[in-house]
């Protein structure tokens, strides 16, 4: 994940209550969007960032999830989101995602 | 799952981006949008 955006993600998890933030991403592919879950709740996997060794535990879900979009509107979802829901390998990204969430997140 | 929550959002420029994943959670319980980014992965 950008530095910046770590740097960032470290502040606001300092400002708020962790267990009071969710944080939702829209990765293309399974494999980054589970390494952007792995990185703000166990830490950054490749220890480049400020978020190397830092366990924020933050609950991370993908957008695609079936949790969240049954809390949007549907017909901004279907406006927004839909067309790339058709195309991309959406049980791959949920799958990864999930992982990491349950494996790292403290407030799930 | 949004009620009183601060949401920060991680969009990438080639699945979801930023803005789009914003206008989503604007119509939950979310109590606000804290940062938003889109990431480019290229």
């Amino acid at each position: 994940m950008d530095l910046e955006n770590q740097s960032r993600i470290k502040e606001l998890a300092e400002k708020y209550d962790p267990a009071n933030i969710l944080v939702i991403i829209g990765g293309a592919e399974a494999e980054a969007s589970g390494l952007t879950c792995e990185t703000v709740s166990n830490g950054d996997p490749t220890f480049a960032g400020p978020l190397a060794g830092v366990q924020l535990g933050l609950a991370c879900y993908h957008v695609l999830e079936p949790e969240v979009k049954n809390e949007i509107d549907d017909e901004v979802y279907e406006e927004q989101i839909s067309m790339m829901e058709m195309v991309l390998e959406v049980e791959d990204i949920i799958g990864e995602t999930k992982k990491y969430r349950e494996k790292y997140s403290k407030y799930n | 799952m949004f009620e009183g929550k601060k949401v920060i959002i991680l969009g990438d420029r080639d699945g979801i981006p930023g803005p789009a994943i914003k206008d989503c959670i604007e119509t939950t319980k979310a109590d606000e949008v804290v940062f938003m980014s889109t990431e480019c992965f290229v």
